[in-house]
């Protein structure tokens, strides 16, 4: 092996194995946040693990807010039309978030089955419906029908 | 009447660009100057109907034409002149015309600045831009038509968007776009190279100026993105690692490693296969891009539009362009292999390096984009992929470029010594790791976060700072400006890690409940809301929060956030109110009311450290570049090369 060679082909194992490894942190990294979009079904026709962050996504039941008199505690209901979970948030909710209306929590599930949600997101304008929660809706068959 | 002239402007401009793609590169196949010249006149007859086209829906929109459909849904008569004149690019149909004029534009440029270059190879550039144009008019008029008929029209439209209501979203969407296009620039070149069959370093030269321009632009696109999601979404976060906003930071990424490998093939004649396949990848990306925001796959905060047809359309384009590109580089890049060698340590290395972070980088983020998309289609589950793992990788990736990258510079080409770099370098490190000591003591921001980003920002700056001082010192006729300018880039970096430091280690935040007359004390300032109040604006009606913003008692600010409703559309809209600084900006943002009869309502208070440097770095980035880009080297070689080019091209056809 020529030296020019040697040289050449160490660049290549030093790039190979770089590369490799970061393939492999992405990966791993990638596996670690994840977030599985649920619906309400889900939770009720499955055990979930606890430790695991979530995105939670429905409907906002309608006359299911229930907000704390002096804090920023927040209690609704997020139903499919066939099951509902009780989640908890405290925070600023977003402008478009109403009842009835789509709605995406992010956070995690406790034992007692409420949703601890982190993170509250509604759909961005009059007309848009987050795409998994009008999958998870067909799916359930909701009467409340899909809003397009 | 006005729309179907718009429309037969466009047809017309397809029709131009239908003869601009084929007859300038017959002819550079053939040798017949006659035909080649003709891509100038074609260039600027395509430019003058686009624009007009452009003008016609312009001039729809101020006339208030409802019977356009597309006028219809994005204007309304409320609407103020200068967002109706915004407008035209506030939704799909628009934005796309806005795309094909800028491609237009920068075809003219391109053929007037080109001038001096071989007539073959800029008719093949000119060629190659006028095919990706036929795409985007035919896409436009088969699938996204903004002078489509609505009959009768309405009497009043309904609103344009009430996020794009604002300053930054009149800019955002055209630079990024400049960006976008610049790149098919770069791309045209490359390719231009590639048929052309002499694939050196002359190409690359010529389109360096180009591809710096297109990053230029692209980058303080991105940025004014993420300064408009700052202020005007009212999350008060500043990147969000949302599909849309990575669908523009993937083709910036490929473009940083491009520019820097392009240096290496212009220089030294390095890689020049891996240069055009990193400027096919950054054309490619950009198309991806607009794949990804227009087709409706994402679910997200930009899709506006849903749209499986143009997805379609897009995802076939794509194919072919890149598809259509790579094939061609198989087959010629076997002949363009003419790397010189180059040692283990050198400056050669140093930017194969970059381009590996960058290019890894890039690969990273389209993975975390793509794969819940692919996860989706093969129907094993719906997830998303969390900002948490952008973060990381990028933490991961960029800490050795910072590290790196002040060597860089100094470095020389084919062979050095790492000693011989970092010995004169030994100061400044030191200096710099104290002074960001002595700087976060002082500002008592401790936090691993805070230390490592001032020590890695301020050994960017005086790293950049050492080596002007040196080229200063050892050339007679003052630093050339595409080393000002790469200097004044890499310190542009440094000011942005200190800022993104700052701001994710050391941000206050503060979500309350206030009523009228309470006040809120946060890092020594107290917020006093005085009063709710209803105000009116043009188009809509707003609660408006007023705030007395007070340090040690003293009055330093008044701050005024709105809740704002929109007439047309019903959307409901946060007004922040923002008193920037340069070391720390004070966010106020409206949340929701919580009680009518106290009128308390939920508020939102933060104090971002140094987050105004975020975009300052970009900034930087961004002028740097442009002046490496002017830089006369570009100018007088051209002249030089083409006239030793021109004597020896002929015999090299058939």
């Amino acid at each position: 092996m020529t030296p020019r060679r040697r040289k050449r082909l160490t660049m290549i194992v030093v790039l190979v194995v770089g590369i490799g490894t970061a393939a492999a942190i992405a990966i791993s990294a990638l596996q670690e946040n994840m977030l599985y979009f649920i619906a309400p079904s889900d939770v009720q026709a499955q055990p979930l693990p606890a430790d695991r962050n979530f995105r939670l996504g429905g409907l906002v039941e309608a006359g299911s807010i229930e907000r704390d008199a002096d804090s920023l505690h927040v209690q609704f209901v997020v139903t499919d039309g066939v099951h509902q979970v009780p989640v908890t948030y405290a925070g600023i909710l977003p402008d478009l978030f109403r009842e009835g209306q789509g709605v995406i929590a992010q956070g995690r599930l406790d034992e007692s089955g409420v949703f601890h949600a982190r993170e509250v997101l509604a759909r961005h304008d009059e007309t848009y419906m987050p795409p998994e929660v009008a999958a998870a809706l067909e799916r359930s068959g909701a009467p409340h029908g899909v809003v397009e | 009447m006005i729309a179907e002239l718009g429309q037969v402007f466009l047809s017309l401009a397809l029709i131009l660009s239908l003869v601009l793609a084929t007859v300038p590169l017959y002819g550079a196949h053939q040798n017949k100057p006659e035909l080649m010249r003709m891509a100038h006149t074609l260039v600027i007859g395509h430019f003058v109907f686009a624009l007009a086209a452009y003008l016609a829906l312009t001039a729809a929109f101020l006339n208030h034409d409802f019977t356009v459909a597309y006028v219809a849904t994005n204007s309304n008569l409320l609407l103020p002149w200068f967002y109706r004149v915004s407008a035209v690019w506030g939704g799909h149909e628009g934005s796309l015309l806005l795309w094909i004029l800028m491609l237009a534009g920068w075809m003219v440029l391109v053929s007037v600045f080109s001038k001096n270059l071989p007539r073959a190879f800029v008719a093949r550039v000119l060629s190659v831009m006028g095919m990706i144009a036929v795409g985007f008019l035919l896409f436009t008029l088969l699938t996204s038509n903004p002078f489509d008929r609505l009959l009768p029209g309405p009497l009043d439209g309904q609103d344009l968007n009430p996020l794009l209501q604002d300053p930054g979203m009149i800019f955002h969407p055209p630079l990024l776009y400049m960006g976008y296009v610049g790149f098919a620039v770069a791309f045209g070149f490359a390719i231009a190279g590639l048929l052309g069959g002499r694939v050196e370093s002359q190409w690359v030269k010529w389109s360096r100026p180009w591809t710096l321009m297109a990053w230029a632009f692209l980058t303080v696109g991105i940025a004014l993105g993420s300064w408009w999601a700052y202020y005007e979404l009212g999350w008060g976060g500043w990147w969000f690692w949302d599909p849309v906003e990575n669908a523009s930071f993937i083709p910036w990424l490929i473009g940083t490693a491009l520019i820097h490998s392009q240096a290496v093939t212009e220089k030294r004649g390095a890689f020049p296969a891996w240069t055009v396949l990193l400027a096919i990848a950054a054309f490619s990306m950009s198309l991806l891009g607009t794949f990804l925001v227009r087709s409706g796959v994402l679910t997200s905060v930009h899709a506006f539009a849903n749209d499986p047809e143009r997805g379609m359309f897009i995802l076939g384009f794509m194919v072919v362009v890149t598809g259509g590109a790579l094939l061609l580089y198989a087959l010629r890049a076997p002949r363009i292999m003419t790397g010189k060698g180059f040692d283990f340590m050198s400056k050669e290395t140093m930017l194969l390096l970059n381009n590996v972070f960058f290019a890894v980088s890039a690969a990273m983020v389209l993975l975390g984009t793509l794969y819940p998309l692919v996860i989706d289609l093969m129907g094993w589950g719906q997830i998303s992929v969390g900002p948490p793992y952008f973060g990381a990788m990028f933490i991961l990736l960029m800490t050795p470029v910072v590290m790196l990258m002040p060597l860089g510079p100094f470095s020389r080409w084919g062979q050095d010594n790492l000693w011989r770099v970092m010995f004169p370098m030994l100061a400044t490190l030191a200096g710099a790791l104290l002074a960001a000591l002595v700087i976060v003591a002082w500002l008592d921001a401790w936090s691993w976060r805070a230390v490592t980003g001032w020590m890695g920002g301020l050994w960017l700056i005086a790293g950049s700072a050492h080596f002007l001082f040196d080229r200063h010192r050892s050339s007679r006729f003052g630093v050339p400006r595409h080393q000002l300018g790469m200097a004044l880039a890499h310190a542009g970096v440094g000011v942005f890690v200190i800022g993104v430091a700052m701001v994710e280690s050391a941000t206050y935040e503060r979500d309350v409940r206030l009523e009228p007359g309470q006040t809120v004390e946060v890092a020594g300032l107290a917020f006093t809301l005085d009063e709710v109040v209803s105000v009116k604006g043009p188009n809509w009606i707003a609660e408006e929060a007023r705030f007395s913003v007070r340090r040690d008692g003293a009055l330093i600010e008044k701050m005024t956030p709105q809740k704002r409703r929109y007439h047309q559309s019903g959307q409901t809209m946060t007004q922040v109110a923002l008193r920037p600084g340069l070391f720390q900006d004070l966010y106020v943002a409206m949340g929701e009311q919580m009680d009518e009869q106290t009128n308390a309502w939920s508020m939102r208070i933060h104090i971002k450290p140094f987050i105004r440097w975020i975009w300052g770095g970009a900034l930087m980035l961004a002028i740097g570049a442009t002046l490496a880009a002017s830089d006369k080297r570009y100018r007088l070689a051209r002249k030089q090369q083409a006239a030793a080019v021109d004597v020896n091209a002929a015999p090299s056809r058939p």
